[in-house]
């Protein structure tokens, strides 16, 4: 994935030079190692800034909502999903975006390399699918494929569904089991899924760094925030938790794409995907779907079907 | 609800048309005994705030 960067640029550049948008909404590097920032690239010269590797797992959709600017966005396979639901639920128009589409072999999961390490790690460095890991007194080289973000080792849509460029060739799509987890809860009885979710959520202290990473959360005033009527206790008594969580989750039922933005932004590595993906699951098996693939269909949650399951009414 | 904890019983849905006052009463006592049968409901029990 090294390499697409000059092809990236290359784009970029064109597109700015012959105006035919505005910015360029990329990665470039950041201040801490495996954390590459958002940025908006508005002149050719500023286009070096722009970078690509295996720590660009925040979605950048999530910086495309009700934008008036036309608008190059580099988009690997999550994304453009993203950007899809975005164009459905009219909060940027298809129009106005010209999509760089990078096929993508994953993101590596910081979480579980910071914590497989008792020093600080200073540098992240990555070469044909190897990642080099160096600290103070320390230096390992692990397989990329070894430290993928969870969602991304069970990724299915690692190529963009649509685009406008594209920076290299598709890259093979994975034939994985994708809810083996979600399965394991499942079969748990009542009371141990209670306590999974408790055990899960122990250390939350509600800093909603999940909900803003989210492309998906853009109301003006998320029901958290509301105070007048306030719909949720905003302390953090475990049940107030649990009560912002599984809401977060039901409004993104049916549109969340698996992306992870949720999970990497979380400062203390909550996994607040075992709630999103469980209704990802339900609306892939209930109604055959999956969020952001095509520009033409509409969510199964706000059409009707007369063969819509319906055997929970009684 | 059911996936985080919430016991199968507990949560029910149904559509009663106004002109239905039967099905109404009938859905009624059903949940009504569902969750009588489970008992008390303990979980989204929030206990007094912790004061430091
Ligand atoms: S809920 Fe998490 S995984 Fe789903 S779209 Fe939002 S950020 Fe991505
Ligand atoms: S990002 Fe993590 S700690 Fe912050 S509200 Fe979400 S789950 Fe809780």
């Amino acid at each position: 994935m090294l390499g697409y960067i000059d092809k990236i640029r290359q784009i970029s550049k064109g597109l700015i030079e012959d105006k035919k948008v505005d910015m360029i909404i990329g990665f470039k590097k950041g201040t801490m190692p495996m954390m590459n920032e958002p940025c908006l690239v508005k002149s050719p010269k500023d286009v070096e800034k722009l970078v690509w590797d295996s720590n660009c797992g925040i979605n950048l959709a999530n910086y495309l909502t009700d934008r008036k600017e036309r608008i190059g966005i580099i988009a690997k396979g999550c994304d453009s999903r993203n950007i899809v639901t975005h164009i459905i639920e009219n909060k940027i128009k298809r129009e106005q975006l010209v999509i760089i589409g990078v096929p993508c072999t994953g993101m590596i999961d910081k979480h579980r390399l910071t914590s497989m390490f008792e020093g600080e790690i200073e540098q992240v460095t990555e070469q044909n699918g190897n990642i080099t890991i160096k600290g103070e007194d320390f230096e390992e080289i692990l397989k990329k494929n070894d430290v993928l973000q969870q969602n991304c080792s069970v990724c299915i849509h690692r190529n963009p569904v649509v685009y406008d460029e594209l920076v290299s060739d598709l890259v093979e799509e994975q034939d994985v089991d994708r809810y083996e987890d979600v399965r394991k809860i499942e079969a748990m009885p009542s009371e141990k899924k209670w306590n999974y979710f408790d055990d899960l959520l122990s250390t939350c202290i509600r800093c909603y760094a999940c909900r803003n990473a989210c492309p998906l959360c853009y109301c003006p005033t998320c029901f958290v925030d509301e105070s007048r009527p306030q719909w949720v206790g905003k302390s953090d008594d475990s049940i107030d938790i649990r009560t912002f969580h599984f809401l977060r989750a039901y409004h993104c039922a049916g549109r969340c794409t698996d992306c992870g933005a949720c999970e990497r932004a979380c400062p203390v590595g909550i996994n607040m995907r075992m709630f999103t993906r469980k209704l990802e699951k339900d609306c892939f098996e209930q109604y055959g779907w999956e969020a952001g693939l095509s520009l033409d269909e509409r969510p199964p949650l706000d059409t009707y079907k007369p063969e819509d399951p319906d055997d929970f009414i009684k | 609800m059911e996936h985080m904890g919430i016991e199968p019983g507990r949560i029910h849905f149904s559509w009663v048309s106004s002109a239905e006052s039967t099905k109404f009463v009938q859905v009624v006592n059903e949940v009504t005994e569902a969750v009588k049968a489970l008992g008390p409901n303990n979980h989204f029990i929030t206990k007094e705030a912790k004061v430091a």
